[in-house]
């Protein structure tokens, strides 16, 4: 990757977070993002990915270990962070009282721009998410996709290298949605803007993730593409079965089953070779077992089913049901 | 969207790029004088949707007092106290409780991150925010002022002395709420803070010092907020001693610098943790 000639935004640290004692927030933590990369941290709540973030904007100062930005080292210098990048968190409180219009030019005079600059970045940003409308409204009296959309805006205006984004589309319809997208897309290209996305999401990682690190316990457990991961799990199809009262555990090949399924109330959840699944599929499409199938459904694996065969904690989703 | 370039494969993200070449150029960084400025515009704006109904309380209540109050005190020297002493409560209220309050949540709620992920210097932020609380209590001093002398018979004519007051004394006690509300390690002692030094505004500041014992007056001393009424209530006089009006207020200006100081440093403590 040096053979391009450039440097890469790095992250690196280690073992991180005071707060509590004994907890290890991030524990020896080691990523490189690049420049022009659209990267990824998912994982679990508690995984570490915010105190990860905090250390990175030089908001938290690791115990151990360096984090280093675009050939800047952020744990000698952390007030440099501010000036390379910028970070949308997941609270508002500072902006909630100000109008969308006042908190975009707000930040963007606190990023150094003058009130030219600021008002015409303030503008250009608002036309291009759509906020021109509510534009007069207080980020306080407005929906919480519209307040999240408000919220990217500030973090926009004032260009900076590179993003860090921490949830941004958490409650926004699909229209704010592909905004955001598109506006990270659109700087990526013409200016070569580097994104760190912090998410839960893993329909959305798949989709807009150029690069993804799954964190669990404050560890690195896998980094790759999104392609890259799933083969890691490729071998495996995902069953899922839906009872209409109970398991008919009186069918023997079901019987077999319950053993390998993880089970959640009245879905069974297996994880199968494709051969194998085929023949789960006509064992309770017919027969005894089909009358007391409610569903069922036969995935290709997910980035959530490669956390899950990963070892992620708890074996639980990544998204919240 | 999810153009893989060849080179990304598994292992091959490891290696320690060079950190010496090409390091980025950065961003600029906010002044001191145009940051503050635009935290004071921020502030301000945040009255409207938030702090008006809190400012009618402030003025309700300095003005409840004044009418309390002229049922035990006659004119003269402790009308004047009370006078001053409600006109500057107005100043405590918001200052003092508000703002600490403000500071308190914003800082339990990681609102903080917002300022501290900016390249702003501590200063602009806990300045303009302590401005923009100030002059919040602009409009309730005044009218409580005018009406506290219409009630007691006090001449109007040093009231222009409010415009050295109100920002001296809101520097101090801004100073002080901002502080409170940034050190405070949970945002209901932020809260708690900002109220008690609001109550010991008010009980030693509005009540008339002369009949107070020796331990209240030494309280009444140290609170930064009595320099601002006694430096009001000797303007009513015939023939102030403008002395004493200045050292009361260079008083004030002195805890305000401190204290200013103190809030600045508890913000980058606070931001940074």
């Amino acid at each position: 990757m040096r053979g391009l000639g450039k440097t890469y935004p790095a992250v690196k640290s280690r073992r991180g977070a005071p707060g509590t004692p004994e907890v290890r927030a991030t524990d020896g933590v080691e990523l490189d993002v690049r420049r022009g990369e659209v990267f990824g941290l998912l994982g679990p709540n508690g995984a570490g990915k915010s105190t990860l973030v905090r250390q990175l904007t030089g908001l938290l100062r690791p115990d151990t270990g360096s984090v280093e930005i675009l050939g800047h080292d952020i744990v000698r210098h952390p007030e440099r962070a501010a000036r390379l990048l910028a970070y949308l968190g997941q609270e508002s409180t500072a902006l909630d009282e100000l109008t969308v219009s006042l908190a975009a030019e707000t930040t963007g005079r606190l990023r150094g721009l003058d009130v030219r600059r600021a008002r015409a970045e303030r503008d250009a940003v608002l036309e291009e998410l759509g906020l021109t409308p509510i534009a007069g409204r207080a980020l306080k009296k407005l929906s919480g996709g519209q307040r999240r959309l408000a919220c990217f805006a500030t973090a926009l205006v004032g260009e900076r290298p590179l993003l860090v984004l921490d949830e941004p589309t958490t409650g926004m319809d699909p229209v704010a949605r592909r905004a955001v997208w598109a506006a990270v897309d659109r700087r990526r290209a013409e200016r070569g803007t580097t994104v760190l996305l912090v998410t839960h999401n893993v329909i959305e990682a798949e989709t807009v993730l150029d690069r993804v690190a799954v964190l669990d316990q404050g560890r690195v457990i896998a980094c790759d593409t999104p392609a890259g991961l799933k083969e890691r799990v490729a071998g495996e199809v995902r069953v899922e079965l839906v009872w209409r009262e109970r398991a008919p555990l009186e069918v023997p090949e079901v019987a077999v089953l319950r053993e390998r399924a993880a089970e959640s109330g009245r879905r069974w959840t297996l994880r199968l070779a494709p051969e194998e699944a085929r023949a789960v599929v006509a064992t309770v499409t017919g027969g005894a077992a089909f009358a007391a199938l409610d569903d069922f459904t036969l995935a290709t694996p997910s980035l959530e089913d490669v956390y899950l065969a990963l070892g992620g904690a708890a074996r639980q989703g990544l998204v919240k049901t | 969207m999810s153009v893989v370039p060849a080179e990304v494969l598994p292992g091959g993200a490891r290696a320690v790029p060079d950190t010496a070449a090409g390091a980025a150029e950065l961003g600029p960084s906010a002044r001191l004088w145009p940051s503050l400025v635009a935290v004071y515009r921020a502030q301000l704006s945040r009255a409207r949707v938030a702090r008006i109904p809190l400012l009618f309380v402030a003025t309700f209540q300095s003005i409840g007092i004044t009418v309390m109050m002229r049922g035990v005190v006659d004119s003269g020297h402790e009308a004047q106290s009370v006078v001053a002493g409600s006109s500057v409560l107005v100043v405590a209220y918001v200052a003092l409780n508000l703002l600490s309050q403000y500071f308190g949540q914003l800082r339990a709620s990681g609102g903080l991150d917002h300022y501290a992920t900016l390249p702003v210097p501590p200063a602009a932020v806990v300045l303009g925010a302590a401005a923009a609380y100030a002059s919040f209590t602009v409009p309730g001093t005044l009218v409580t002022a005018v009406f506290g002398c219409a009630l007691f018979g006090l001449p109007l004519s040093n009231l222009w002395i409010l415009v050295a007051v109100i920002p001296l004394a809101g520097a101090a006690l801004a100073g002080l709420g901002a502080a409170c509300g940034l050190l405070a390690p949970r945002p209901e002692l932020a809260t708690l803070l900002g109220q008690l030094g609001m109550s010991a505004a008010l009980l030693l500041g509005v009540l008339p010092a002369d009949r107070m014992p020796e331990v209240v007056r030494l309280a009444r001393d140290l609170l930064p907020s009595t320099y601002g009424v006694e430096a009001y209530a000797r303007t009513f006089g015939a023939d102030p001693d403008w002395a004493v009006v200045l050292v009361d207020l260079g008083v004030c200006a002195g805890v305000g610098v401190v204290s200013l100081a103190v809030a600045t440093w508890a913000y980058r403590r606070a931001a940074v943790r």
